[in-house]
C-alpha cells in the first residue's frame, strides 16, 4: 500500500474520493434498481427513511455499525502491517464462543459490568487465538494470509457448528445455541440515549457495546500512529526492506499485528451475543467480517474513516432491510449487489477516478500535487 | 565492407525525467560479433529493450537488414529474425528442454506433429553449432550453463539471425563462460551476428569484432576491438567527467575500529557474492571499496551491517565480537555504535511516505528519548527532526511533510543526518551521492571527511571512482566477490580501472 498517487490534499484523499466513488456505486445500483422496473429514487428514498427515519430505525443503523466498526477496525490494523486479513469472519465468530464460555460461566455470579470485562477479554483472546495459527504460518513459512485466513473462515465455521451442536447445545433443545444467558450476561441497552434526544423506540438491540467500538476506534488510532509498536507496523507495511535495515523482526511484528486485528475481529462478538441475542447462535456474525473489509477499505484504514463508513454500511443493512419489505421486486439479493457496489468502488477500484482527479488537482496547482518535487528525483 | 544487419539512428528514451537513452546511433555488420558496454545504468539494457519490442523509442527508427522496421513487441523482433538471451532466463522450471523450446512456437493445436519437427530441427542445430543439451531433461535439473544454451536454442530454433545476449557470464563459471564463447564463435561462422552486452572488459577483448561504448544513456564511441585497448575502453566507460576536489588534510589512523576477516555471503540460490573477504578500517580514516556494481559490494555492505545474513567470516566491532552469521541484527549493531547509510535509500534508508520526522529517527526509535514508555514522543522526535533539518541544511524545512517529497539529494540528507548524528563508532556508507544533484555531492563530500577527522571510521562503497579517489585514504578493488587488490589515493584511474575490470593484480601493476 505504497500509495503511489499519495500526492492529494488530506480532504480530497479523505472526502472526495471516497464520495465520487459512493456517488458512483449508487449511480450504478440505480440502474440495476431501474432494470428491475422499479423507481431509484423512490427506492433511495425508502433506504434512507428505512435507515434513519424514525428512532427505531437509527438504533438498528447504529447496532450494525457497531459490528462493522470493530470488524473494520481489525481489517484496517492488518493493512497498515500491509497484511490482508479476510478471516475476520471467522475471527468473530470463535470471538463469540470466548463471550460464550464467560457469560454461560459467571452470568448467574457477576453483575453485568463485571461479567463485561472478562467477556471483552474472552472475546479477544479467542478471536486472537484464531488469528495466531495464520499469522504464524505467514511469518514462518510464507504461506499467504490471504488464503489461510479464507480457509480459517471455513474451519470457524465447522468447528462452531460442531460445539453448539454437540457440546453448548443444552440437553433437549432443538436448536444448535446455547441456553439463554441471566441477567449477568447481559449488556444494558443505549436506547435511551436517543429516547434523550427526542426518539421513540419500542425495542431495538443497540447496546453498549457501541460505546466499545468507539473507544476501541480511538485505541486503534494511538496504536497506530502514537506507539512505537505503531511506528513498527507501520514501517513494515509500506517497506519491508526498510524495516528489516531498522531491526525489526518481520516474523514478531506480523504475528503481533495479527493478534491485534483478531482480537478486533472477536470483540465484534460482544455487540450480537451479549449485546442482543443474549446466547450464542449458530451464524450470528452473519457477514460482518467481509464488510470489514469493504469499511476499512472505504475509511482508508484511519478510524476517522471507518467509523463513518461503519456507520454507511449500517444504514445499508438496515435501510436494505426496510427496502425489501417495502418494494418485493427489490429482494434480499438486490441489497446485496448494492452492498458489494460500494464495496467495488470503494475498494477494487478505489484508483479509477484517482488519476484524472489527481491530474485536474496538478492542472489548478501543481506545488499541491507534488509535480516538482517528483522531478526533482533525477536519477 | 560487410553488409548492415542492424542500424539504429537516433534513438532516444525517457522514463518520466529519467534519460535513459539520448539520441543514439548504432550500426552493427552482419556476420560479426558486437559489444556493447558500459557501467550498470548506462542504458544498455533500455536500447536492446527498445531493439526486441519491450519498449518503444521516444524518437528514432530501427533498421533490419537495411529496411525500415516497426518493433512494437517482441513477436515483431522475433518475425524479423531478431533472439533475445536474458540475464535473468525466461524457462519454465518445470517443463523439459524440448517443450521450453517449442513454446510460444507450438504450431497446431495438437502437439505431437510439432514435437517430432523440434525434435530433428534441435538435432540438426546440435550438430551445426555443438549446443549439446538432452531435449528431454527438465530444465530445472539443467546447470546454469546448460540452461542459457535451451535459451540459445530457443531463440534459433525461432529463426533468429541476429542474436542479443545481456550479460551472459554474469551467471556462468569461468569454463562455462569459456564453453558459450567457443558457441559464439561457432555461430558467427554460419553466418550469425551477436549483440553482447556486458561489463566486463576482459570478455569484449577476447571475443568481440567491435565494440560500442555507452556512458549516461549516450553512446560515446565505437571502436575496432583490434584497434583498442583495455585501458581506452575503461577510461571511455567510466567518462573523465571533472573531478570534484575535495579539501582533506592527512589522515591520522588510529586502532582498528572494523575488522572483517574471511567473510563469505551467498545469495538465495547458493551463488557465491562475496568470496573470503578481510578488511580492517581504523578510526580516522576512509576506506573506499571500488568496483563494478554487481561485484560483491553491496552484498558485503549488507552482511557486515546484519541486514543479510553471512555464510562465514568473523567480525570485530570495536574490539568486540560480532556474529554476523547468526543473531546479530541491525538494531543490534547500531547500539554497539555502527550507523549504516544504504546504497538504497528509497526502499531500505527511507520509508517514503512517512512524514520526514518520521524517518528521521528510523532504526533509533527505540532510544528513549523519542519515546515516553511504549508511547511516541512526537514533541521530542520533531524537534530533534527540526534540529537535524537546520543543521544538515535539508529543504523544505518541513518535518511534517512526506519524504517522497523531497528531492533526491534531501533525501540522502535526511539519511545522512539520523546516521551521523548518532555519534556512531563506524559509519558504513553505500552509494552516498547516488542521483544526488552536485550541490549536494560536494555538502555530502564535506561531511564524509568531517566524520573521518572526527576519529570515526569510515567504509565507503561506491561504483563512482572519482568519489572513491578523492575520498579514500586507502582503497580496496572489489571484483567477483574478491578483494583483488589495495591501492593508495594516488593509484591512478587506469591502475583501478583495470583491477575493477578483473585484469590480474601482476599485469594492473606492470
Amino acid at each position: 500500500m505504497s500509495a503511489p498517487y499519495a500526492k492529494l490534499p488530506a480532504w480530497a484523499d479523505y472526502g472526495l474520493i471516497p464520495l465520487i466513488n459512493l456517488a458512483v456505486a449508487f449511480l450504478v445500483a440505480g440502474l440495476v434498481v431501474m432494470l428491475v422496473g422499479e423507481n431509484p429514487f423512490r427506492a433511495a428514498a425508502i433506504l434512507v427513511e428505512g435507515a434513519l427515519g424514525r428512532g427505531q430505525n437509527i438504533a438498528y443503523t447504529l447496532y450494525y455499525a457497531t459490528s462493522f466498526i470493530f470488524t473494520g477496525l481489525a481489517v484496517a490494523v492488518a493493512f497498515h502491517c500491509s497484511l490482508f486479513n479476510i478471516g475476520g469472519e471467522g475471527q468473530a465468530y470463535v470471538g463469540g464462543l470466548g463471550v460464550a464460555v464467560v457469560c454461560l460461566a459467571f452470568d448467574s455470579i457477576l453483575p453485568w459490568w463485571l461479567v463485561f470485562p472478562l467477556a471483552i477479554v474472552g472475546a479477544a483472546l479467542f478471536g486472537a487465538a484464531w488469528a495466531f495459527i495464520p499469522a504464524y504460518f505467514q511469518a514462518k513459512r510464507g504461506s499467504h494470509i490471504v488464503i489461510t485466513t479464507i480457509m480459517f473462515n471455513f474451519i470457524a465455521a465447522s468447528l462452531m457448528v460442531y460445539l453448539l451442536v454437540n457440546v453448548l447445545k443444552p440437553a433437549g433443545a432443538q436448536a444448535p445455541q446455547t441456553r439463554n444467558f441471566l441477567e449477568g450476561g447481559q449488556l444494558p441497552k443505549l436506547n435511551w440515549v436517543l429516547e434523550a434526544m427526542g426518539f421513540s423506540i419500542r425495542s431495538a438491540p443497540f447496546n453498549l457495546s457501541f460505546l466499545l467500538a468507539l473507544l476501541a476506534a480511538f485505541l486503534v488510532w494511538v496504536l497506530i500512529w502514537r506507539t512505537r509498536l505503531g511506528y513498527e507496523i507501520r514501517m513494515r507495511g509500506f517497506s519491508p526492506k526498510a524495516a528489516r535495515y531498522a531491526g525489526v523482526s518481520e516474523t514478531k511484528i506480523i504475528i503481533i499485528t495479527m493478534l491485534i486485528s483478531g482480537a478486533l475481529a472477536g470483540m465484534m462478538a460482544l455487540n450480537p451475543v451479549m449485546g442482543d441475542q443474549n446466547r450464542l447462535q449458530i451464524d450470528f456474525v452473519t457477514g460482518a467480517g467481509f464488510v470489514g473489509i469493504a469499511v476499512a477499505l472505504m475509511g482508508r484504514s484511519h478510524p476517522a474513516g471507518i467509523v463513518p463508513a461503519a456507520i454507511l454500511f449500517g444504514m445499508l443493512y438496515q435501510g436494505g432491510a426496510e427496502l425489501a419489505f417495502e418494494m418485493p421486486n427489490i429482494s434480499r439479493d438486490m441489497i446485496v449487489i448494492i452492498q458489494g457496489l460500494v464495496i467495488l468502488f470503494a475498494g477494487a477500484l478505489e484508483h479509477m477516478f484517482r488519476p484524472s482527479i489527481q491530474a485536474l488537482f496538478a492542472s489548478l496547482s501543481p506545488r499541491s500535487a507534488g509535480i516538482e518535487a517528483q522531478q526533482g528525483e533525477g536519477g | 565492407m560487410a553488409e548492415t544487419a542492424i542500424e539504429l539512428k537516433g534513438i532516444s528514451k525517457s522514463f518520466g525525467a529519467v534519460h535513459a537513452n539520448r539520441n543514439i546511433d548504432l550500426k552493427i555488420e552482419a556476420g560479426t560479433i558486437h559489444g556493447v558496454i558500459g557501467e550498470n545504468g548506462a542504458g544498455k539494457s533500455t536500447l536492446m529493450s527498445i531493439l526486441y519490442g519491450f519498449y518503444q523509442a521516444d524518437r528514432g527508427r530501427i533498421h533490419v537488414g537495411g529496411k525500415k522496421a516497426a518493433i512494437n513487441t517482441p513477436s515483431d523482433a522475433i518475425a524479423l529474425g531478431i533472439g533475445m538471451v536474458h540475464q535473468h532466463f525466461m524457462l519454465v522450471q518445470n517443463f523439459s528442454v524440448l517443450e521450453n523450446v517449442i513454446l510460444g512456437a507450438e504450431g497446431e493445436a495438437l502437439l505431437n506433429t510439432s514435437i517430432a519437427r523440434a525434435r530433428s530441427e534441435l538435432e540438426r542445430l546440435e550438430r551445426d553449432y555443438g549446443l549439446e543439451v538432452d531435449p528431454d531433461s527438465i530444465i530445472e535439473d539443467l546447470p546454469v550453463g546448460l540452461q542459457q544454451r535451451v535459451e540459445i536454442l530457443k531463440a534459433l530454433y525461432r529463426g533468429a539471425d541476429i542474436l542479443i545476449l545481456d550479460e551472459p557470464t554474469g551467471v556462468l563459471t569461468p569454463a562455462e563462460a569459456d564453453h558459450l564463447f567457443r558457441i559464439l564463435e561457432q555461430l558467427k561462422e554460419e553466418g550469425k551476428t551477436i549483440i553482447l552486452i556486458t561489463h566486463k572488459l576482459r570478455e569484449i577483448m577476447a571475443i568481440t569484432d567491435n565494440v560500442s561504448v555507452m556512458r549516461q544513456g549516450t553512446m560515446v564511441a565505437t571502436r575496432r576491438t583490434a584497434e583498442t585497448s583495455v585501458e581506452e575502453l575503461a577510461e571511455l566507460m567510466v567518462g573523465r567527467r571533472v573531478l570534484l576536489q575535495v579539501e582533506k588534510g592527512e589522515a591520522k589512523p588510529g586502532e582498528v575500529l572494523l575488522s572483517v576477516r574471511n567473510l563469505t555471503v551467498k545469495d538465495s540460490r547458493g551463488v557465491t557474492m562475496v568470496d573470503n573477504v578481510s578488511l580492517d578500517v581504523r578510526a580516522g580514516e576512509i576506506v573506499g571499496i571500488a568496483g563494478v556494481a554487481g561485484n560483491g559490494q553491496s552484498q558485503l555492505l549488507d552482511a557486515i551491517t546484519g541486514v543479510r545474513r553471512a555464510v562465514s567470516g568473523t567480525v570485530t566491532l570495536g574490539g568486540e565480537p560480532v556474529d554476523l552469521t547468526g543473531a546479530a541484527d541491525p538494531a543490534d549493531l547500531r547500539a554497539r555504535g555502527m550507523a549504516h547509510v544504504p546504497e538504497d535509500r528509497h526502499h531500505v534508508g527511507l520509508v517514503l511516505p512517512f512524514e520526514e520526522n518520521e524517518n528521521a529517527m528510523l532504526g533509533y526509535h527505540r532510544q528513549a528519548k523519542y519515546l515516553n514508555g511504549p508511547f511516541l514522543n512526537i514533541e521530542a522526535i520533531r524537534a530533534d527532526a527540526r534540529e537535524k533539518i537546520e543543521k544538515y541544511d535539508i529543504r523544505p524545512p518541513d518535518c511534517r511533510l512526506k519524504t517522497a517529497n523531497f528531492s533526491g539529494g534531501n533525501q540522502q540528507k535526511i539519511v545522512l543526518a539520523r546516521e551521523m548524528e548518532q555519534d556512531p563508532k563506524v559509519l558504513i556508507v553505500g552509494q552516498p551521492t547516488r542521483g544526488v544533484d552536485v550541490g549536494a555531492i560536494e555538502f555530502i563530500h564535506k561531511r564524509l571527511i568531517d566524520m573521518r577527522d572526527q576519529g570515526k571510521a569510515v567504509l565507503l562503497v561506491s561504483v563512482e571512482l572519482d568519489e572513491i579517489r578523492s575520498l579514500s585514504d586507502r582503497i580496496l578493488v572489489m571484483f567477483a566477490g574478491r578483494v583483488v587488490g589495495e591501492r593508495g589515493p594516488e593509484a591512478s584511474e587506469g591502475e583501478l580501472g583495470l583491477l575493477m575490470a578483473g585484469v590480474e593484480e601482476k599485469e594492473a601493476a606492470e
